[in-house]
């Protein structure tokens, strides 16, 4: 092996990008993980549990953090954008903008200090459910471990108590932002995914009726560091969600929202549904579904969830979701296709499958590549040394995304060698 | 080494000055320790870190202790290379879980500082392992179909030499076995060439790839970048060639489930499988009915969901909507006024495949219904006639059609290592049992085993059996979401079909990044460093054989089957096999096993460095041997939310809950502590263990501290084993706060100060 001395430039720090850089690295080869974020992680680090095993994915993320840490070839930007790739495979110019953390990690913050500030933020890692500090550490596991600083959420007082609220050096609010010049040879773009604009689906009542979530907000709600500490309740009154339906296909398969299939979410409501069972054993749950596809060996997580009676399955597709008359609970509407009945059904809680929209679908890979109508990397046009890997190139599940960028690192590892 | 500079730092910023008394620290370092480098530092990052590595290396310290963050704010390479660092973490154990300024946290913090450097003193830098041999990074791949076609093609890409071996007699496997693919493109609306023809010239053409048909693998033996390989005819058996390879990538693909009973296939002449349609069009262009050659004018497609009470629930095949929808394809182009039924429970058209399915259902020749199909019979006419129910808006429908095709279960080329271990086993005590009782138990061993007699795919020189172990449904692979190559047997990678079913462009992916994954098994290999999990790590398990007693439970108990024995039962390492977990290290009774920074000795040496207060000071003092994966990363957490931690917890990692020695349980209660707490992570079907069984085999092994522990008329409860993923962070407290009080009712430990 003849290591380029030219690094791969990984685009996205979620699962896909993580698993290519370190697949990379530990070949051999020298890879630079460029995250828009302030930590790593991306969309997982915000699911509670991963299906169909039902094991938190910050077990799965610890590793390949240690991975990342301890291997001197990966070298890591975050809060970074790749504003213009020029060049071709082998010898690529990449300009990276780096956007101010305001924290310069000589000294790591302490949060119980930091407790006395007054401005706060919503957490986006919590799907906005909750407030953070202005000054604040992205998740319990971020990496880097290092707090940042919403500049736009710090009051003017907040931002002079820092000084004596943070060892000195610190925190810099005069830190620039930066722009970086890199020559790589391959380009790995896994800029993963967004949730579906639920406030589209009109319908469905999100943005209308405050019981009505999406899928990632049940994330939240399910885990223990969410903005409910696991609890899952209802947003109105904060009373624990008794009778909850999941609307699947809220957007997807919908040739007025989404054409294509999202691929993962009956099994995220599946499993939703579990956390549902497992946290209250009075609960109640309803799947309104065209098809289950639960693919391969998820196949027996169904059939299991079809033991529970408290669990029920209602094949067809939501018309209308409104608050009824008299409160917050819910009234569904929907046609069972099974017996062309139409049923009205009252749940306290209602969580729209949103499905899968590319990130490139908003924004472009600064870089003259193919995309198929949705906005997905069409993966079977690559450009030379450029390669799509996970969501950046079709909906897909954890697994499907680590094996896929875990290929997408060898088609960018050949392109360092050359090609044979 | 002994003789290399021990250098102490002790941090006093992050509130460590306020809760602690920092000079005492330090005394225990210098006066009690008797080291003579013992510095107080603001910081241990940034400026302070560097300031501490400008002493590094003006004071040449060869061993360094860090007492200030967890060692997970490091990043790995910053100190020089040689340098043994271990890292104190008093603010996040000690500060942000216990009271400042009380004795007992001051207490915890020296504990930890003794522990450190007890530990320290005993760990030497690891030196890489370097086989004799020269590294061969050439790769085997198993398997000529799709997916091993494009993993010998990739690997040869990146540059290295390839074997590919194929039992047929030519390449392409299921996939020259298809008329059309579906669509792998936009508009995701076509059917496409299937390709097979230029992946197989492509594969036969490249320079670095020897193709062996009409082979098996023979016998393989070896380890990660020393197996040799001897191939044999897949017709009589007969030697092959040998050669030898570094790594290998498994693409053995699946085999076709028998159709279930219920449906008549084999009973009605004109009910086939899809693979039995693919082949008739494949291979003649035309449709026609088995029983008379008439041309076909109508299908009905029954999908796994057909009969649903009677499915197999296991796992669906992934595929086999997509080949229904693929196949009604063909017949409604070869004939307009053809008309094709599809039957299905669930229409699996994932991602973009759904535009694929829109496709045809705008076919107006293509009925697509869900139903159960509960009947399917001759016709007077020679028609076979297929009733369903519980098809959309609740009808029961009759269709007549000329051919009836059943959607093909796919079950996956492997073999069970373990299984066929257990096998050879049960039949040589059959015959050698003490007993007649033994040899009857042994004889129905057999019996229940017999369906592995014969299955050997690979042939692996493995104590633990002559493939991979099979997880559920017999894929042989482990951690399927975060890891998915991670088999049992380092080096070997399965990849396609046979770990799980999927589609072909699936299957392209998973032969890609099995490829990676031999090069990087090679790579890794060749510079003396251990792949997953501990990607990286130099140092490597060295037997005392002299002190062996040939017990075999190193042997048995190794998740990845590193050892092999010699017929009196020694072990043989082979070291490019191992995954470094220490499992064999908690196994040995002799405690021969050992790694130059992990050891029962340096374990030891920590457990008996902790200071155990006098029985009248009613101080308790509990060891906590943690799995260093997710239950000692879970403990930073638990700082890091301030959770107040029981103060008389003394906490090590450890590599794996599977490398933990008895002998330090034994050693901890003679040392005076009053209770002992392992902590691993989840195990069974879904374990979350990253060495598969670790933590099942501490639980195993607990009818062996039990006993130790009854020899020391001591109470069971006072060794507890638990699972904890590091989300659970919050129970940890709970843990320790609810073994206390068991603790207390069993009163101290009577061993202290004896």
């Amino acid at each position: 092996m003849q290591a380029s001395s030219k690094p791969i430039l990984v685009i996205g720090g979620g699962v896909a990008g993580m698993t290519a850089a370190v697949e990379a690295a530990e070949v051999g080869f020298h890879v630079l993980l460029v995250e828009q974020e302030p930590s790593l992680g991306g969309r997982v680090t915000r699911a509670h549990r991963y299906f169909p095993k039902m094991c938190p994915p910050t077990c799965g993320f610890e590793i390949n953090v240690r991975r990342i840490r301890q291997n001197p070839r990966i070298q890591v930007h975050t809060l970074a954008t790749v504003e213009e790739i020029s060049g071709t495979a082998g010898a690529f110019k990449a300009r990276i903008r780096i956007r101010p953390r305001y924290v310069t990690g000589s000294h790591s913050l302490d949060d119980a200090a930091l407790a006395q500030l007054t401005s706060e933020r919503d957490d986006d890692f919590n799907e906005g459910m909750s407030k953070t500090k202005a000054v604040y550490l992205p998740h319990d596991m971020a990496y880097p471990p290092l707090h940042v600083v919403d500049r736009e959420a710090l009051s003017d007082g907040d931002a002079e108590a820092l000084s004596t609220l943070c060892p000195p050096g610190s925190v810099d609010l005069d830190m620039a932002e930066e722009e970086i010049e890199v020559e790589v040879g391959a380009v790995i773009v896994a800029t993963g995914w967004r949730p579906y604009d639920a406030t589209r689906l009109e319908n469905l009542g999100f943005g209308r009726c405050e019981n009505v979530i999406t899928n990632v907000m049940m994330e939240r709600l399910a885990a223990p560091g969410g903005p409910t500490g696991g609890k899952i309740v209802r947003p109105s009154d904060g009373q624990a969600a008794l009778n909850v339906a999941f609307v699947q296909c809220a957007g997807s398969r919908d040739e007025n929202h989404l054409p294509y299939c999202s691929a993962v979410c009956c099994m995220a409501s599946l499993k939703q549904a579990r956390y549902l069972r497992e946290e209250n054993p009075d609960a109640q749950a309803t799947l309104f579904y065209i098809d289950i596809r639960t693919i391969g060996r998820e196949e027996s997580f169904y059939y299991d969830l079809l033991e529970d009676d408290h669990v029920s399955f209602v094949k067809g597709k939501v018309a209308q979701v409104d608050e009824v008359a008299d409160g917050k609970d819910l009234s569904v509407d929907v046609e069972d296709t099974l017996n062309g009945e139409t049923l009205h059904g009252t749940f306290d809680l209602v969580v729209l499958a949103t499905g899968i929209v590319p990130n490139t679908a908003d924004v472009k890979i600064p870089y003259e590549l193919t995309y198929d109508e949705y906005g997905f990397v069409d993966g079977s046009t690559n450009v030379e040394g450029i390669y799509a890997a996970g969501c950046a190139k079709r909906p897909c599940d954890v697994s499907r995304t680590t094996k896929d960028s875990t290929a997408a690192a060898l088609k960018a590892i050949q392109c360092l060698q050359g090609g044979e | 080494m002994e003789d290399d500079k021990i250098g102490v730092f002790v941090c006093t910023g992050y509130g460590i000055a306020d809760a602690l008394d920092v000079d005492a620290l330090c005394k225990v370092v210098t006066e009690e320790c008797g080291v003579g480098f013992c510095k107080t530092v603001e910081s241990c990052e940034g400026p302070g870190l560097a300031g501490i590595l400008e002493f590094v290396e003006s004071e040449e310290l060869g061993k360094v202790v860090v007492a200030g963050i967890s060692a997970r704010r490091f990043e790995g390479h910053v100190f020089p290379a040689g340098v043994v660092v271990e890292h104190v973490a008093l603010r996040e154990h000690v500060v942000w879980c216990q009271p400042p300024g009380e004795e007992d946290t001051q207490m915890l913090a020296e504990d930890y500082l003794r522990m450190a450097l007890a530990k320290i003193r005993k760990v030497s830098a690891p030196e890489p392992f370097h086989p004799e041999e020269e590294i061969d990074k050439s790769v085997l791949v198993v398997g000529g179909g799709i997916t091993g076609l494009t993993a010998a093609l990739e690997v040869a890409k990146t540059g290295y030499d390839v074997h590919l071996v194929e039992k047929a007699d030519r390449l392409g496997g299921w996939l020259a076995k298809q008329h059309r693919s579906v669509p792998t493109k936009p508009p995701y609306r076509d059917l496409e060439d299937t390709g097979v023809d230029a992946l197989v010239a492509e594969v036969e053409g490249h320079s670095r790839i020897q193709v062996h048909t009409s082979s098996v693998t023979g016998s393989i033996s070896g380890a990660p970048g020393l197996f040799d390989v001897t191939l044999a005819s897949a017709t009589n058996g007969e030697p092959g060639d040998s050669f030898r390879v570094g790594a290998i990538v498994q693409a053995t693909g699946w085999r076709p489930k028998d159709p279930r009973e219920t449906l008549p296939y084999g009973q009605v002449e004109d009910v086939v499988r899809s693979i039995d349609l693919e082949e008739m069009v494949k291979n003649r262009g035309t449709i026609t009915r088995p029983s008379d050659g008439k041309e076909v004018k109508s299908i009905a497609f029954l999908q796994n969901g057909g009969a649903p009470a009677q499915a197999d629930h296991s796992y669906c095949s992934s595929i086999c909507s997509l080949t229904a929808l693929k196949q009604a394809l063909y017949l409604r182009e070869g004939d307009t006024e053809a008309k094709a039924y599809i039957f299905y429970e669930f229409m699996k058209t994932p991602g973009h495949y759904e535009d694929f399915y829109r496709r045809v259902q705008e076919d107006p020749g293509v009925f697509l219904t869900r139903g159960d199909v509960t009947d399917v019979t001759r016709d007077d006419d020679g028609g076979l006639v297929v009733t369903a129910r519980h098809t959309m808006q609740g009808e029961d429908i009759q269709v007549k059609v000329d051919l009836v095709v059943l959607a093909t279960g796919m079950e996956p080329n492997a073999a069970d290592g373990e299984a066929i271990r257990a096998l050879a086993d049960a039949k040589r005590k059959a015959e050698t049992g003490d007993t007649e009782e033994q040899r009857q138990a042994a004889a129905e061993n057999v019996e229940a085993l017999r369906q592995h007699e014969g299955t050997a795919i690979l042939n692996l020189d493995y104590r633990q059996g002559p493939d991979l172990p099979a997880l559920a449904n017999g894929f042989p692979d482990s951690h399927f979401i975060c890891f998915p190559y991670e088999t049992r047997r380092t080096g070997i990678y399965a990849a396609g079909a046979v770990r799980q079913p999927m589609d072909g462009v699936g299957s392209r992916e998973d032969a890609t990044g099995a490829a990676l994954k031999a090069i990087q098994c090679v790579e890794m290999t060749a510079r003396g460093e251990a792949v997953h999990p501990r990607a990286g790590d130099e140092s490597y398990p060295e037997f005392f054989l002299q002190r062996c007693t040939q017990c075999k439970r190193c042997t048995e108990e190794c998740p990845f089957g590193v050892l092999n024995e010699d017929e009196k039962g020694t072990p043989l390492l082979q070291a490019t096999r191992c995954r470094r977990c220490g499992v064999c290290m908690g196994a040995c009774p002799e405690r021969i096993v050992s790694f130059k920074d992990y050891s029962v000795d340096i374990v030891a040496s920590m457990i008996k460095a902790v200071e155990v207060p006098d029985e009248d000071e009613e101080k308790p003092r509990i060891l906590a041997l943690l799995c260093e994966n997710d239950a000692y990363p879970a403990l930073d957490l638990v700082g890091q939310h301030r959770l107040r931690m029981n103060p008389f917890v003394r906490f090590i990692p450890v590599r794996c809950l599977g490398s933990v020695n008895s002998v330090w349980i034994t050693e901890a209660i003679s040392a005076g502590y009053d209770g002992v707490v392992l902590i691993g992570c989840k195990y069974g079907d879904d374990y979350q263990c990253h060495f598969i069984k670790g933590s099942e085999l501490a639980v195993a092994r607990g009818e062996n501290i039990r006993e130790k522990l009854q020899q020391m008329a001591m109470e069971n409860e006072r060794v507890e084993i638990h699972e904890l993923q590091i989300s659970d962070y919050e129970q940890l407290p709970k843990i320790f706060d609810d073994f206390a009080e068991v603790i207390e009712t069993y009163g101290m430990n009577p061993f202290k100060g004896m």
